[in-house]
């Protein structure tokens, strides 16, 4: 088994067009390959490259991670003397990922990474999920590097980004009892240590992912009276300096091999991140921008996982004298399962490319000036991976828990028993749509680009891309629903934009953009794969989900105009 | 030991993977259908691999150590010397020639021992056990008497590795035998030993076009190579596989390929297995306890 090679889509999102631009800005127009032996020539020798340390991912995802989920499920880590040890699994998963050499895939060369753009990293984070969605956890958690690289000190960064591909583990340590979705009132304290120059740090934490990293990034108050969100620092925090205990792990319904720490700073000393007060409102927010587009593929890897479980089964299984994927309310099933995990799929990467051409720009901007055309494309790209990726966390988060579900539909009463892994897919899924901001806070962040038209105007660019005459057809019915949401904002602006009314119905507002949206990619991707010499194994799956992708969203927009049509300011009190 | 490092070879060979059989794996003939079976690494090659890289873990700190794969078959058989570098071997050696064409496992162990004699200096070689496209066995043990090396076969267990003796736990009919001895040593793999490493990111980046000059040859004609071999090999030398023909290992010519195999195949019997009736059971203890006895009987368990 090899969940890379098992799985044409991930090749063919690694084929994009865009990713030639994409390497060109990452390997600054490949500078570096006459002196480094690990820099690629070209872009055909860079995706080359992506493509063969994938088949590495997707054989130990395949071979190692997924064997050992269900024990690492089981077992769980442990506290011992204040400290955290993980399930025997999860510590020879992460040996395992580290012997070769995988960890710090997208950091610089010169930090011992690979260098390679998010996409590839991305997938390889797609694949960890697929094996153990608790695993992507601390795979995924060295997207902490990224933070450390993009803000922190050269000091700092020579002496920590190297130790990622070492194997050293990370986490990010925001939440406090009382402070959870709403981050502004964090607590924990930071003090100046004149003696020992350094920071100190004192307080609690709570529910910190993999807690008791090497590599801690904490959000602290180093303002003293200050109580918002422009008193707090970012810190980091090294687990070698002994300072930290850990008061419990929590017991959890799902991703149990991730541990869930709440953690007590005594005295901790500690490295101050970039500038003074910037931790929250800047640091975090761009981190968590990282975590969450984070959730969209493990969100993605998870349902892939429940599916595949699914579909087996229902071949296999015999009713009546026919395996019971024969029967349409079955087969529906897994029709909607596929097609649900092929759009977030497609939105994931989507995403991601956005997310690449940003950060490579934000990377470029520091060795030199950018061109006006240059600066012109970063903001634009970042503000498309700004408003991409609440709707990757919505949906993708939202589907897997659908497909999760089903998934043990599917498998009827012996779905319901432990047996089975997709039992431990449905604990694990989740989480998902819960943390790294709930699925109603992603509707908070994704409802602004919905008033000022940010995301109408990339629709509008999907409409005027290039599409073969035979899926016309299929456009034109895209955008009839483009019509119908039209009217759904229309009618909901009408009770103000600062309504309570309006906020009451950004959840539906936002889930019919995701469906306009989606549906314009995997559009994209027929067209791009029905023209593509590699990739004719999957060309049909694209097509099928493509069209229960638009009639899903046709029924779903048309639920949703009737909703709002129907819906006066005072029904609010029905609910209230 | 007067070298400057420590020098492991280990022998492996490339073999159709015969686990997954189709209808054309055999020709008329009933001799192996190489086309129609994928090329794999013998596996029990790649534990002899993996416990090279691990004496060489072992010893890394101490003194510098290389590991050389040797292999020889078709100029196809440079995948697994690339293979071997991706997962920790330093670098290795094609043997290829038409002259080596129908080698038992006589002539192969003389020409290997050829090879092994012209790399010069060595301390510890590994060979797998057996190839899944002969079963012999017998391969490294000839070797071994050819160089004049003491063996070890069957190792499954590296227990300890010094730079002046190694420890193995050797798997036996009925149990295990622990045996230490000094260098130079001959070491026969078991199928039982740790799996092989995975493929390291950074080496895969780094070796990817590491190539014999015929493979380099073939590719410059229908594609667009930016540099000339010699150049690219000048620039990254690492990048270059050795490839040794029949003259290069100063062999004695009547010992190689055909003449040298005294191995005759009599005759090649095309056993068809088909199953003539099948029987039905249900789950029931009785019936459970029935096919238990019959397959004890039939000594199939």
């Amino acid at each position: 088994m090899n969940f890379y090679n098992d799985n044409e889509s991930l090749k063919f999102y690694l084929s994009h067009p865009v990713m030639d631009k994409i390497i060109k800005l990452k390997e600054r127009n490949f500078v570096d390959c006459e002196n480094d032996m690990m820099a690629p020539e070209n872009v055909e020798d860079a995706i080359d490259s992506y493509d063969k340390v994938l088949e590495i991912v997707g054989d130990l995802t395949a071979n190692v991670l997924e064997p050992n989920a269900e024990s690492v499920d089981h077992e769980g880590p442990q506290v011992v003397n204040n400290e955290i040890v993980y399930a025997k699994g999860t510590q020879k998963n992460h040996e395992a990922l580290r012997d070769a050499g995988l960890y710090g895939m997208s950091l610089p060369r010169k930090y011992n990474g690979l260098n390679f753009p998010y996409v590839p990293y991305v997938m390889a984070a797609e694949m960890v999920s697929r094996a153990d969605a608790g695993f992507a956890n601390i795979w995924g958690l060295q997207d902490c590097a990224e933070t450390i690289y993009e803000f922190a000190s050269d000091e700092i960064k020579d002496k920590y980004l190297p130790l990622i591909n070492e194997g050293f583990t990370c986490s990010m340590a925001l939440t406090e009892p009382d402070a959870g979705s709403d981050l502004q009132s964090v607590r924990l304290k930071a003090t100046f240590d004149d003696e020992h120059n350094c920071w100190r740090l004192n307080g609690v934490k709570r529910f910190i992912t993999n807690g008791d990293a090497d590599i801690q990034l904490v959000l602290a108050r180093s303002e003293e009276g200050t109580t918002d969100g422009r008193g707090l620092s970012y810190f980091l925090y090294d687990r070698r300096d002994n300072a930290v205990t850990v008061r419990r792990i929590e017991n959890k319904l799902g991703i149990k091999g991730s541990p869930t720490a709440e953690l007590v700073f005594n005295n901790a000393p500690a490295l101050l991140i970039g500038e003074r007060r910037m931790g929250l409102i800047k640091y975090v927010m761009s981190l968590m921008n990282g975590a969450r587009l984070g959730v969209g593929a493990q969100s993605v890897g998870l349902a892939e996982a429940a599916y595949h479980e699914a579909l087996n089964y229902a071949q296999q299984r015999e009713q009546f004298g026919k395996a019971i994927l024969n029967f349409p309310q079955v087969y529906e099933m897994i029709g909607l399962m596929r097609a649900k995990i092929d759009a977030t799929r497609s939105l994931l990467y989507e995403t991601t490319r956005f997310v690449d051409l940003y950060k490579a720009y934000d990377s470029i901007s520091k060795e030199r000036t950018l061109t006006a055309e240059e600066r012109q494309d970063m903001k634009y790209s970042q503000r498309c991976a700004d408003m991409m990726t609440p709707m990757l966390k919505l949906f993708a988060s939202e589907y897997a828990n659908q497909v999760a579900y089903d998934s043990i539909q599917v498998h009827g009463g012996s779905g319901f028993m432990k047996e089975y892994k997709c039992e431990r897919h449905y604990r694990d899924a989740r989480i998902l749509n819960i943390y790294e901001g709930t699925s109603q806070l992603q509707v908070v962040a994704a409802i602004r680009f919905i008033g000022n038209g940010a995301y109408l105007k990339r629709v509008e660019e999907y409409e005027a891309m290039p599409l073969n005459e035979e899926l016309l057809p299929l456009r034109q019915r895209i955008n009839k629903m483009k019509e119908s949401y039209l009217k759904i904002v229309e009618t909901a602006e009408k009770f103000g934009t600062s309504s309570e009314a309006y906020d009451f119905l950004a959840r539906r507002m936002v889930e019919a953009m995701g469906h306009l949206i989606m549906s314009h990619l995997l559009l994209q991707d027929v067209n791009r794969i029905s023209e593509a010499q590699n990739f004719k194994t999957s060309e049909a799956q694209f097509m099928k989900s493509c069209k229960i992708t638009i009639a899903l969203g046709e029924a779903e927009i048309a639920k949703i105009l009737t909703f709002v049509e129907n819906f006066k300011e005072e029904d609010l009190s029905m609910y209230n | 030991m007067n070298n400057k490092y420590f020098q492991i070879v280990v022998l492996a060979k490339q073999v159709p993977d015969t686990h997954n059989v189709g209808k054309d794996a055999m020709k008329e003939d009933g001799t192996i259908n190489r086309a129609a079976l994928p090329a794999i690494f013998n596996p029990d090659d790649l534990k002899a691999l993996e416990m090279a890289l691990a004496c060489k873990d072992a010893l890394k700190d101490i003194m510098p150590v290389k590991v050389t794969i040797i292999t020889m078959g078709p100029p196809r058989a440079a995948e697994i010397v690339r293979e071997s570098m991706f997962r920790g071997a330093d670098n290795g050696i094609v043997i290829s020639d038409k002259r080596f064409a129908g080698s038992d496992t006589l002539a192969t162990s003389y020409a290997l021992s050829a090879a092994v004699k012209k790399l010069g200096h060595v301390d510890l070689v590994f060979t797998g056990r057996q190839a899944i496209d002969g079963d012999t066995a017998q391969v490294g043990p000839q070797v071994a008497e050819k160089l004049e090396l003491p063996q070890i076969t069957y190792a499954e267990e590296l227990v300890s590795m010094t730079e002046n003796e190694i420890i193995i736990k050797r798997r036996l009919d009925r149990g295990v035998e622990t045996v230490k001895t000094t260098f130079p040593v001959l070491v026969t793999v078991h199928g039982n030993a740790n799996d092989c490493r995975p493929r390291h990111a950074k080496r895969v980046i780094m070796y990817k076009n590491a190539s014999t000059y015929s493979e380099r040859q073939q590719s410059t004609d229908n594609s667009q190579q930016t540099l000339s071999t010699e150049a690219l090999w000048e620039k990254r030398p690492f990048l270059k596989i050795e490839e040794w023909n029949a003259d290069d290992i100063n062999p004695d010519f009547s010992r190689l390929g055909m003449s040298g195999s005294p191995t005759k195949v009599k005759s090649i019997e095309n056993v068809v297995l088909t199953s003539k009736e099948n029987k039905t059971i249900n789950n029931s203890e009785s019936e459970i306890n029935e096919l238990m006895k019959e397959l004890i009987t039939a000594h199939i368990i």
